[in-house]
């Protein structure tokens, strides 16, 4: 039997770097967003929350795209490897706690600018329910069964789900709604943004796309560890079962 | 600055959530790579 080894780190050098980038850019953020960018004409200081609120929601959705490829991607492969399922419930889990605080903060931003915390609005509605479904898809991961049958409900559900990000994002335009539309990625090209808002958005959107890649890298191997331990478990289990069986017989006998 | 309450409250929670999040994600790797054999993490 070959010895084991025991190595307990987790961190790689691209998951240091990776991790480096991410505390960097948000140290960006909170710097720019709280001390060098100028108030908004029309929000005044509100604007602020933006800085945050527009990358935790691009990172939310981010995940659950990448939720959907990694799904589609075991469902296509013919190995159907598991490292591909546990990168899709990695992601949908990092995306559900995003999507949840995107909520927060567009609500806190909502109570500043509308006066109400919550509106019954398209954009505001389809998010929701767009949090609702992967907790929903978080819960069926955690059912019981193989990983192989893990792995394939929760791929068709990743599937399904997926198709709701189009209904959330363009909620603003094919219903009326208080939220405002896309300031950046408007498809006219001009953006009437101050350079210095403007770069703490994006570092924002960069410095939490680092976090995002960061947590899925970390939590895909936590979960790989988990199915490992499962399995040899499982194995003792097995083997435990076997032998009592052995015994019963040799007692008969 | 004007809403500094919900401009921190936003900062905070978020940032914390973060941490906490983090913080999470490596005890918990670490706790299970010093049970798991070198053979079930691929990485090391």
């Amino acid at each position: 039997m070959d010895a084991q080894t025991f190595n307990a780190r987790v961190a790689t050098p691209t998951t240091r770097l990776v991790g480096a980038l991410s505390i960097v850019s948000m140290a960006w953020v909170v710097l720019g967003g709280l001390f060098i960018t100028p108030k908004d004409v029309n929000q005044g200081d509100a604007v602020r929350i933006m800085y945050v609120h527009v990358p935790t929601a691009w990172v939310a959705y981010l995940a659950f795209i990448v939720t959907a490829v990694a799904s589609a991607c075991w469902l296509l492969s013919r190995k159907h490897s598991m490292g591909f399922d546990r990168v899709a419930g990695a992601s949908a889990e990092v995306g559900v706690i995003f999507m949840a605080m995107t909520l927060l903060s567009g609500s806190l931003w909502g109570r500043i600018t509308w006066g109400s915390y919550w509106a019954w609005d398209p954009r505001l509605t389809t998010t929701a329910f767009l949090l609702v479904t992967y907790i929903g898809y978080l819960a069926v991961r955690g059912l019981g069964g193989s990983l192989e049958q893990r792995a394939r409900r929760s791929a068709v559900i990743a599937l399904l789900a997926v198709l709701e990000i189009p209904l959330v994002h363009f909620s603003v335009l094919m219903w009326r709604s208080l939220h405002q539309k896309a300031s950046v990625l408007s498809g006219d090209g001009d953006i009437k943004m101050d350079g210095s808002m403007l770069t703490t958005l994006l570092v924002g959107v960069i410095g939490f796309t680092c976090t995002f890649a960061w947590l899925v890298m970390h939590r895909q191997r936590v979960l790989a560890m988990q199915d490992a331990m499962q399995m040899t478990q499982l194995d003792v289990a097995l083997r435990e079962r076997a032998n009592e069986s052995d015994d019963r017989v040799k007692g008969l006998k | 600055m004007d809403h500094l309450g919900f401009i921190a409250a936003v900062y905070s929670v978020t940032f914390a959530v973060i941490a906490a999040l983090v913080v999470r994600t490596v005890v918990q790797g670490r706790d299970l790579a010093s049970k798991v054999a070198d053979k079930d993490k691929p990485w090391t």
